[in-house]
């Protein structure tokens, strides 16, 4: 982990990793060039998050997303796919918010969602990201995490199946 | 879906750290075989080899499948691959995520950069 921290100075694209830490715990790492302050703000202002959060390659668009960013403050984002008709909605509450540093949300879409810890560590003027994602069951894991990445592979598929089909 | 640990890993290494074992994934990648054949190819007992595919099946390795009285054993390593596959794919959406947060975050400060030299002016 210590090795991963010490990304030297290189423009070079700098490195996403997953590790399941345990049967109900994911983390993703990533380091940003940027100072925490700026990582924070893009990850607590809705016009900012919504910029970076559904990115084309995944295959949805954000229909909306609002995040009110505070104790006890709710988020709610909405997802749509053109090979969909119902918008997906991912929704919770933050339960804690310490500027620059640290936030933790709830997933509330069902009683499967996970705890998310996000910490943001600065170290001259780069950030590591640590998303910590905790759920209440290995099952709920596996059955939750996969669903958004898997989600737009589904489509994919639809995708593919319509065109072998002559639907488009 | 299939769970991805390091439980796993070390399941699976265990399971490949026995010189007889690697025999038989060998012999599997060749052919299914039952585990009499196995217990005959490899001269054990056949409560031996069940011993041995109990721990290439724990690992995910090998897969068994009874039909009548005979058990039959095939290669099962889809489950590994799989494994990877989806955690790489959760990981290809973060990854897709944060390269549009770099963007963010350039913005952000090429605009901090602009604001603090207009209020040094």
């Amino acid at each position: 982990m210590d090795a991963r921290r010490e990304s030297e100075p290189t423009p070079m694209k700098n490195r996403t990793t997953v590790e399941r830490k345990s049967e109900r715990e994911l983390v993703v790492t990533r380091t940003f060039d940027g100072p925490a302050r700026i990582v924070f703000e893009a990850w607590t202002k809705p016009e900012l998050l919504k910029r970076w959060w559904a990115p084309k390659s995944t295959g949805v668009t954000l229909l909306s997303c609002e995040a009110d960013v505070r104790v006890g403050g709710r988020y709610r984002f909405e997802f749509g796919h053109e090979a969909s008709s119902k918008p997906m909605a991912f929704f919770g509450r933050y339960i804690e918010v310490t500027p620059h540093s640290r936030l933790v949300w709830t997933n509330e879409e069902s009683d499967d969602g996970a705890v998310t810890t996000v910490t943001f560590e600065e170290k001259r003027g780069k950030t590591l990201l640590v998303m910590h994602e905790l759920y209440p069951s290995k099952e709920a894991l596996d059955a939750n995490a996969g669903m958004e990445s898997g989600m737009p592979e589904t489509f994919a598929q639809l995708d593919e199946l319509l065109v072998t089909l002559g639907f488009s | 879906m299939v769970q991805y640990t390091r439980a796993g890993f070390d399941a699976s290494f265990a399971a490949l750290s026995d010189a007889t074992r690697r025999g038989v994934l060998e012999q599997l990648g060749r052919a299914d075989a039952s585990i009499t054949d196995l217990a005959e190819k490899f001269h054990m007992t056949l409560t031996g080899m069940k011993k041995h595919v109990g721990v290439l099946e724990q690992a995910g390795l090998v897969t068994t499948r009874k039909v009548g009285r005979v058990r039959t054993c095939k290669l099962g390593l889809r489950r590994l691959e799989q494994e990877a596959a989806w955690i790489e794919r959760y990981r290809q959406l973060w990854d897709a995520r944060f390269d549009e947060l770099d963007k963010v975050v350039e913005e952000l400060k090429r605009k901090e950069n602009v604001d603090g030299r207009k209020k040094r002016e």
